[in-house]
């Protein structure tokens, strides 16, 4: 297992998998967002919380149709589903080398990105914290979306479609904690409710995306 | 005699034929009735006035949107779990009959939305969750589409319909943590302190009959058409391989 996040890391890194693109998505995504409703302060930083999460999700959403493309069409996926080790597994890894290449350097970058939409000083630590907790769930039920578009000629769009609404209730939860946390008010439930929804995505969706691949590969 | 029997495709399209005409009738009979009653025969409301009628459309297509989810639910587990293809072909006939109840509830609030809360659209609980469960039918109906396989897509819709259910539960209980509600709560519990007054609840019962009946009788066209749709193409197959 290790084996193989180390190798889905090393691709993502060498290989131009798109590592640091869905990071120049987000960046261009906040400077894009001043052009549109205007450069005043203020107002930047009351919708800060949520074009930064939102950002986010779309930059995530940008590289999920390579999660399982490029092993599809060489057909390493086959060997890997008839690998010692569970599809499960496998689907685990693939969605934890997803979060590492897309979601750390979100999480690490966004509290820049934060500067530059004037972001209030006590929003910077929600949101990291609620990107770190957020952004896991983010990829793994992508990759439940990928696993189920993995056979399709043109996946990708179809793909956002299906993957979006499942992101609602991450999104609300994540972006309701930077807003809370801004403006000084208690952030534990919505804070709590994320880190549910990312413990129960990661533990359930994994069986959801392999018996989609299953399917898939048959 | 068990109830799988019906799963098989031929005895499906014998009792279904022979159910349908019944169906179809009483739906339009309760419809026609329950609406001329709704909109005729009941007394304004003292402060909607005659905007209170709509509820004769909205509350059976709005119960009918979420009963319609919940139906390829369990036409899902059952294709999943037991592999009958009239079942997993009604959760395909379903899912755009519930898509357009999910619209009509939501163009039926807007209109009601308009002269009572003064705007077509408000990001309340209630609206936001509709517009969601429409972006979960949407998609559901477009990965039918985009499969080839009959029976990959049968899998991989059914699959996206269990965990697209959980999602949008909790969709449902995120929103009303984001924002406060101005849509009214439930009126029609049967254990509720303050529900419609009798007068509204008959006509509107006689509709929410109606728009069940409605629903039944298009999943039941709409399957039978996918069966034979699918016979077609089994018969091009065969004369392919001849």
């Amino acid at each position: 297992m290790i084996a193989l996040l180390l190798r889905d890391l090393r691709l993502a890194v060498r290989a131009g998998g798109g590592f640091g693109l869905g990071l120049a998505f987000f960046l261009i995504v906040t400077v894009l967002v001043p052009f549109g409703v205007g450069p005043e302060g203020g107002t930047l930083a009351r919708i800060a919380p949520g074009i930064l999460w939102v950002g986010a999700l779309l930059a995530c959403l940008l590289s999920l149709d390579r999660i399982f493309a490029l092993d599809f069409e060489d057909g390493s996926l086959d060997l890997l589903a008839t690998a010692p080790i569970p599809l499960e597994a496998v689907v685990t890894m693939k969605a934890a080398a997803h979060w590492l290449t897309t979601g750390l350097p979100l999480v690490i970058a966004a509290p820049l990105f934060g500067v530059l939409l004037h972001l209030p000083g006590a929003g910077f630590f929600w949101l990291t914290v609620s990107l770190a907790l957020g952004t896991p769930a983010l990829s793994v039920i992508g990759t439940f979306g990928a696993a189920l578009t993995v056979g399709l000629k043109r996946g990708g769009l179809l793909l956002s479609l299906l993957v979006l609404p499942l992101y609602v209730p991450t999104l609300i939860f994540g972006a309701e904690t930077v807003r809370r946390g801004t403006a000084g008010l208690e952030t534990g439930p919505p804070l709590l409710l994320l880190a549910g929804i990312t413990a129960a995505s990661v533990a359930l969706l994994p069986f959801a995306s392999a018996a989609a691949i299953r399917v898939n590969l048959r | 005699m068990s109830i799988w029997e019906y799963a098989n495709p031929k005895r499906f399209m014998q009792s279904s034929a022979r159910v349908l005409p019944w169906v179809t009738g009483l739906a339009a009979l309760a419809l026609l009735g329950g609406l001329a009653w709704g909109f005729f025969l009941t007394p304004d409301d003292y402060r909607q006035g005659s905007t209170v009628k709509i509820i004769y459309l909205h509350v059976p297509s709005a119960m009918l949107a979420i009963n319609g989810w919940g139906m390829m639910l369990v036409a899902s587990l059952i294709w999943l779990i037991r592999r009958h293809h009239v079942s997993a072909l009604a959760a395909r006939a379903a899912a755009p009959v519930g898509m357009t109840m999910t619209l009509i509830a939501l163009f039926t609030g807007a209109i009601w939305g308009q002269p009572m809360w003064g705007t077509w659209w408000e990001w309340d609980p209630r609206l936001t969750s509709f517009l969601i469960l429409f972006l979960f039918y949407l998609g559901y109906i477009a990965l039918w589409e985009a499969i080839d396989n009959p029976d990959t897509a049968a899998d991989l819709t059914s699959v996206l319909c269990l965990v697209g259910s959980v999602f949008a539960v909790l969709s449902r209980y995120a929103v009303n943590f984001w924002n406060q509600g101005l849509h009214q709560g439930a009126s029609l519990s049967v254990d509720a302190q303050e529900n419609v007054a009798d007068v509204f609840w008959y006509p509107l019962l006689t509709c929410i009959a109606g728009f069940v009946l409605l629903f039944v009788a298009l999943v039941l066209i709409r399957t039978r058409t996918e069966i034979r749709a699918r016979r077609l193409q089994a018969l091009e197959a065969r004369e392919r391989m001849a």
